[in-house]
């Protein structure tokens, strides 16, 4: 029998910085300048300060459920940094890093978990969307968005995230496929954390990485080391780049490991290795970047105490906004689910009005 | 002004927006060169440009998802589902996103599109292409539902739903794509969504429907008149929400009401007007409430399709015993 190859595929993998913080190859520009590198150590920590902080306000009962991104700092970090405020972020639940960064603040992500979809509308970022709770759909909706973009001829990047489970999913097939076959300019981020709440990777793909998944929608997959801030950042900036620019879509598996819960709801231990979650903490990634700023004599025990002092004030200064948010009334179940609320609905309305009224004047 | 058919007036009314408003975008599955299956787009890419009218890859729940992500960016998408039978992989956008986003984002995002689809029986389709399953996008909050009934409905109907700040879900009885010619005026003028249309006056019975089954109950209506029964006939045209004021007007005036429709009769539309009548009418009735509807059955594959869907005498039959009822 006789064939021929009519189509084959790579995957590269990108590192610069491995587990010790040191660099395994020549360093992107920005890797060297040493107050952008501390710049981004302290947007993880802040990061993963707030997310402390929300974990102890849902067990104290002023919050939701939360899912936290610790260990997955560099993802959020790292493409949120390539952003202008013109690009747009289709945000999944564990995109708090990446909104953060787009200017989303800390009181409206709790005002969102703590029940209120008040915390969606967002003061600056105004055109990302709101975090994107069932499986997938932002895949979608970021190709809608750069359809859009496009369009309307203008230079602006798109960027969605999701979480390897999420791949499994048919709309992030119908997604990178429309985005390859339009060269839509979106970026496609995945979160390979390793874990879909308690389904391991194993036995969620046959896939041996899931930036290959880019290759059946005809468009570019890129592998980085996930806890490798540098390799996060200088891969999503390419891609940004190649998004704003007509470039077209591009697929990028940040290889991590979630070392928190799926959310406060959740009891990783119940399936999770502890062997493997420590050997996970030795790669994380903030430690790495400490240990490069280190060597580069650019961190210290004090920075990090002065550092961390002043995370601990911005993010308590969040909560008190968050705790000081009056509790919304009935009336907004009603005044934003139409441009104007039907006649047939509006008798509802008042009822609910009148009812938390009398509940409200009632109470003792 | 030419007389037009109602598969026309859609054409007619989607080239009016595009012509007039630079956000209207169409797409959907060969709604491009080929003109839609029905030819709804027919000649539309041609005028408007591959920009504007875009053939999508095959994948509804991507065509939904797309219209959210374009929506949100301030276009007036229009989508197109091939047949309503195929919209269900779109279910989880419609329901999750498009319903949702103005409330999720306490009006920072909003989705004004329209999602349109042919629907319903009559044309011998293959399985799975002759449901009514309207019912299903009335119960969501959020959505407009809207059913025209003859060409210039369709038109004006569909020239308000593009310009709604709300998403409307557009469906089109197909069987009467074709059966009627209307003299429509392309002047861009729109018909008012969430009212109903009293298509005839009368004073002993109300009959209420919407979409296809309107021309069997306005023949219904004849005949009755012919037997001396003065019945008025209401299309509600939008579905969800509803113009029930209209609709209890009528019923206050002639004590008598019958409700047809081509969907499965629980969980219907029909249930729903029935249920406001009783809630705010039922001291006006003279008459316990009818319906007229498809059975509680799966939509049978064509040879049984005239058993299924309601004809002029069972209207008739059910609106004579509720005029006899004592």
């Amino acid at each position: 029998m006789t064939t021929t190859t009519v189509a084959s595929f790579e995957i590269k993998h990108h590192q610069y910085l491995d587990a010790d913080g040191k660099p395994t190859q020549e360093l992107p520009a920005f890797a060297k300048d040493m107050d952008k590198m501390r710049a981004l150590y302290r947007d993880m920590a802040l990061l993963r300060a707030f997310d402390a902080k929300t974990y102890a306000l849902q067990r104290t009962g002023k919050m939701g459920t939360y899912p936290a991104s610790l260990g997955q700092e560099a993802i959020g970090i790292g493409y949120g940094d390539c952003l202008t405020a013109d690009d747009v972020i289709v945000p999944y639940y564990r995109s708090t890093g990446g909104l953060l960064k787009h200017g989303v603040t800390m009181k409206e992500i709790l005002q969102y978990w703590g029940g209120d979809e008040g915390g969606s509308d967002f003061s600056v970022a105004k055109e990302d969307f709101p975090i994107c709770v069932p499986i997938g759909n932002q895949i979608i909706h970021a190709a809608g968005v750069a359809k859009a973009i496009q369009v309307r001829k203008q230079k602006r990047a798109v960027v969605t995230e999701i979480g390897e489970g999420g791949t499994s999913e048919g709309d992030f097939y119908e997604g990178i496929n429309v985005a390859g076959v339009w060269n839509l300019g979106v970026v496609f981020m995945v979160n390979n954390n390793q874990w879909a709440i308690s389904v391991p990777s194993a036995i969620q793909t046959a896939c041996e990485t899931y930036a290959q998944k880019a290759i059946a929608a005809g468009i570019e997959g890129i592998q980085v080391d996930g806890n490798d801030i540098i390799a996060v950042r200088q891969v999503a900036e390419y891609a940004v780049e190649k998004a704003r620019n007509g470039g077209g879509p591009t697929v990028i598996e940040s290889v991590t490991y979630r070392l928190c819960d799926h959310t406060t709801a959740d009891d990783a231990s119940r399936y999770d290795d502890k062997d493997v979650k420590d050997q996970a903490w030795k790669n994380e990634p903030m430690v790495r970047l400490r240990k490069y700023l280190e060597a580069n004599k650019a961190w210290s025990d004090k920075d990090e105490e002065k550092m961390m002092a002043e995370i601990a004030k911005e993010v308590e200064a969040a909560v008190e906004e968050y705790m000081a948010i009056p509790k919304p009334g009935p009336e907004l179940m009603f005044d934003h689910l139409y441009a104007e609320l039907p006649e047939m609905t509006k008798p509802q309305r008042e009822e609910a009005i009148a009812r938390y009224k009398n509940q409200a004047g009632g109470a003792k | 002004m030419a007389a037009i058919t109602l598969i026309e007036a859609v054409t007619a009314a989607l080239a009016h927006e595009l012509e007039h408003d630079k956000d209207v975008i169409l797409f959907g599955e060969d709604v491009g060169k080929n003109g839609g299956v029905f030819r709804a787009t027919d000649g539309l890419q041609k005028t408007y440009g591959e920009e504007r009218v875009i053939d999508t890859p095959l994948a509804e729940s991507m065509i939904a998802g797309l219209a959210v992500g374009m929506a949100a960016q301030g276009m007036k998408p229009v989508a197109e589902m091939q047949f309503m039978g195929f919209i269900f992989p779109a279910m989880e956008h419609i329901v999750t996103q498009v319903a949702r986003m103005r409330n999720r984002t306490r009006g920072r995002l909003t989705m004004p599109m329209v999602i349109r689809a042919p629907y319903g029986g009559g044309i011998h389709a293959p399985e799975h292409h002759s449901e009514s399953t309207e019912a299903l996008f009335a119960h969501i909050p959020g959505l407009k539902v809207v059913i025209p009934s003859n060409p210039s409905r369709a038109y004006g109907l569909m020239l308000a739903a593009i310009r709604d700040p709300d998403p409307v879900i557009f469906l089109e009885p197909k069987r009467v794509y074709r059966i009627v010619k209307h003299e429509v005026e392309d002047n861009g003028e729109e018909y008012p969504l969430e009212a109903c249309f009293v298509d005839r006056e009368g004073k002993d019975i109300t009959l209420i429907s919407w979409g296809a089954m309107m021309h069997e109950t306005l023949q219904a209506a004849e005949k009755l008149a012919a037997e001396g029964i003065d019945a008025e006939v209401i299309d509600v045209a939008t579905v969800s929400p509803i113009d029930m004021e209209t609709i209890l007007e009528s019923v206050r005036k002639t004590g008598r009401v019958c409700v047809v429709q081509e969907a499965p009769k629980s969980g219907s539309i029909g249930s729903e007007i029935a249920a406001e009548i009783a809630e705010h009418a039922v001291m006006s009735l003279l008459a316990p409430i009818g319906r007229v509807s498809g059975y509680d059955t799966v939509m049978p594959y064509y040879k049984l399709e005239k058993q299924y869907m309601p004809t002029v005498d069972r209207i008739l039959d059910e609106a004579r015993k509720i005029m006899e009822y004592k």
